[in-house]
């Protein structure tokens, strides 16, 4: 008896609270809305490279990685994808990109116009077509009612490549990049798949180009620097191992996080005390969008205010999206970071 | 359960000195210890340089003294607060329950934190402008709604009404609450790590602020469950004879359930869902010694505050300078600990 009341009113208590919750949470009644749009970075999780290793990749010039390569933006092309090999038909018009690295490729290499459906993270550029696909829970429905003939994605929950090959549209993953010339080779990929080789190959260039001379303004000594790079306000961190650590490491300084990473898994969370005691000359914060960062807040951390970064008025602030991708704005991130630390000279000077 | 009466209800001075040794020893190492080296004598002599009227130079530099006074001591003085909170919740809970496997998250209270944490890291990002900080509220504030919320349903069951019917309606409110919670870290998946983490359990980022949150109710609760110890004992025999021993059941469980969760929702709000503690640390005490809540009690606010301390020197030096999720220690060292206790000792699981 009072087992069946209770079971009783847990059961009403669950179906009036979950309609308030539902309510609460969906969009508007929406119910193919899988995802409220947020800000927010993308996953800054090590996405392991599992597949097929891009690792070979030490050239930068155009169609290196790829095979079969008919010419310049000729079609049947099979592209060797992470994901294994990829063969796509003819030049693809009817893209579904669902990682915001992978938007912000096809815009800058050319391809912006053959991109139909963008998903919700995919906040750069501005003219993307942002629609509620999340790359986060993909739903293999959900793409294919966009009649994609090329989808790219960074990881594959749920096994969504293998649902949407079984519906013959071609997938191509590239996940988070382990280096400067994996992002480059999976710039090629996408100019190569979607009939813009040279487009890429520019890309690629002008990248190099802009990098190399921001590092060269770098004045000698920068190597006695030392840096904290923030991923959130509980002090995780990223390593000389992760993609992001290896663009810091371009400018010579080093990163205390290092210390906390010796099997370079690239992602450790910093005790508290120990960024105290390394005192960075510069802290890059990449929790601005996220977790709402700012130079004031970290001033007003516990212990925070005796640190020189912060005396010295050297903590930046990030774009978390710039930050957590390995898209072609990595080249105004090198630039934001060559000016801080050219800022913090004049600052000693 | 009710199988045989607490034998030795007697609080023995060496206990409480054996105790009170143990918390002392670990504030001290927790003070001492950390990733970054400081001299004892500095420590020491920066520490006597907080005594009113003495005035001594420390020879730190100010990192040193913003390391020591403003990251360790709060967060060995916060290690202290949640741990004897924690056990003492336990301790309380499994009194009034009758029942060993309870501990302080099980009416609902961890679970309605948990949610109200992933609400305010998912909802209220932007928290810069904000007279406070919404995460610790939207915690304490769930742990209330959801203990509030299965005791009402507890309550509302009409016949055959006891505390096993209130622990079931807890378990339900907390997966219920939990599946909430799981549905907004799925759609709001780019703060997975940082609800992981809370969820986990971490003293990291303590500060004074988070001591001056949790202390008041800390205070409340604790003296309220110490003061219910002898209740607890007299619950011990069962409600129908614990009624005709002249006390009203229902009442003291309700008095102490709504205390134990006002602090536990205080410490969860400052420094996560810390498992393990509220289980092992009551249940250790009541082997080593006695079976009575006047022993139990006393004893475990002050080992649970000295297990806390002790489980947060490893979070924050076993890989330095890296940190590992306190909880993760909590049930690492204390799990084996506990066995090896459950092993050894004579006492009776009661």
């Amino acid at each position: 008896m009072d087992r069946k009341a209770l079971i009783g009113v847990v059961a009403v208590a669950v179906v009036v609270v979950g309609f308030f919750l539902f309510r609460l949470v969906s969009n508007n009644g929406d119910e193919e809305a899988m995802s409220t749009t947020t800000l927010g970075k993308t996953t800054t999780e090590p996405v392991e490279s599992t597949t097929t290793s891009p690792s070979e990749t030490t050239t930068t010039t155009s169609g290196a990685t790829t095979t079969m390569q008919p010419a310049d933006g000729g079609f049947p092309v099979v592209i060797d994808a992470p994901n294994g090999p990829v063969t796509i038909e003819k030049k693809p018009m009817r893209i579904v990109s669902i990682s915001p690295t992978s938007t912000e490729v096809l815009f800058a290499v050319g391809a912006g116009a053959q991109v139909v459906a963008v998903d919700d993270q995919s906040n750069f550029p501005a003219n993307a077509p942002v629609t509620d696909l999340t790359g986060f829970t993909p739903n293999v429905e959900a793409i294919a009612s966009y009649d994609p003939d090329l989808v790219l994605l960074s990881f594959d929950p749920g096994d969504v490549i293998g649902g949407l090959e079984a519906l013959g549209i071609p997938v191509i993953m590239h996940p988070t990049a382990v280096s400067v010339d994996d992002a480059y080779m999976q710039w090629e990929q996408v100019g190569a798949a979607t009939g813009n080789i040279p487009g890429a190959a520019d890309l690629v260039a002008e990248t190099q180009l802009s990098m190399s001379s921001a590092v060269e303004t770098l004045p000698e000594g920068t190597d006695a620097l030392t840096f904290y790079y923030e991923l959130d306000p509980t002090f995780y961190s990223a390593t000389s191992s992760s993609f992001i650590g290896g663009l810091f490491d371009l400018t010579g300084m080093s990163n205390i996080a290092d210390a906390a990473d010796p099997d370079g898994f690239g992602f450790p969370q910093l005790t508290a005390e120990y960024i105290i005691g390394e005192n960075p000359s510069l802290i890059y914060l990449a929790d601005t969008i996220c977790c709402g960062q700012t130079t004031e807040t970290v001033a007003d951390r516990p212990g925070w205010s005796a640190l020189d970064a912060v005396m010295n008025g050297a903590v930046v602030e990030l774009n978390d999206d710039v930050a957590s991708r390995w898209g072609p704005r990595i080249a105004d991130l090198v630039d934001d970071i060559v000016v801080s630390i050219l800022d913090l000279e004049l600052v000693d000077a | 359960m009710n199988a045989g009466r607490p034998a030795q209800t007697r609080l023995h001075w060496w206990w409480v000195a054996g105790a009170t040794l143990a918390l002392v020893a670990a504030i001290i190492a927790g003070v001492m210890i950390g990733v970054v080296d400081l001299s004892p004598m500095d420590v020491v002599r920066s520490t006597l340089d907080k005594v009113p009227f003495v005035d001594i130079e420390t020879g730190m530099t100010t990192r040193e003294e913003a390391i020591l006074w403003q990251i360790r001591m709060p967060r060995v003085i916060l290690g202290v607060v949640v741990g004897s909170m924690l056990s003492a919740a336990g301790a309380a809970y499994q009194g009034v329950f009758r029942n060993p496997l309870a501990d302080p998250y099980l009416l609902g209270a961890g679970a309605g934190a948990g949610l109200g944490a992933t609400l305010a890291i998912a909802y209220a990002s932007d928290t810069a402008d904000w007279l406070v900080d919404p995460l610790p509220l939207a915690a304490f504030v769930g742990a209330i709604v959801g203990v509030s919320f299965a005791y009402f349903v507890g309550y509302t069951v009409r016949s055959g009404r006891t505390s096993v019917t209130l622990i079931l309606a807890g378990v339900s409110v907390a997966a219920f609450l939990t599946a909430i919670q799981t549905f907004i870290q799925q759609r709001e998946s780019d703060t997975l790590r940082e609800v992981y983490g809370w969820i986990l359990g971490s003293l990291n980022t303590a500060g004074w602020g988070e001591v001056r949150l949790a202390v008041p109710y800390v205070v409340v609760s604790l003296a309220v469950v110490f003061g219910g110890r002898r209740l607890l004992d007299v619950l011990s025999v069962g409600d129908t004879d614990a009624s005709t021993l002249g006390v009203r059941p229902g009442r003291i469980r309700l008095v102490i359930v709504i205390f134990a969760t006002l602090g536990t929702a205080a410490v969860v709000a400052v420094s996560g869902l810390i498992g393990f503690v509220g289980i092992i640390i009551p249940h250790t005490v009541r082997l080593l010694t006695s079976a009575s809540y006047r022993v139990i009690v006393p004893l475990s606010i002050l080992l649970g505050g000295a297990f806390l301390v002790v489980a947060d020197i490893i979070a924050r030096t076993a890989v330095a300078p890296a940190e590992i999720p306190i909880g993760v220690i909590t049930a690492i060292f204390g799990a084996p600990f506990f066995a090896i206790i459950l092993r050894t000792s004579k006492g009776v699981v009661s």
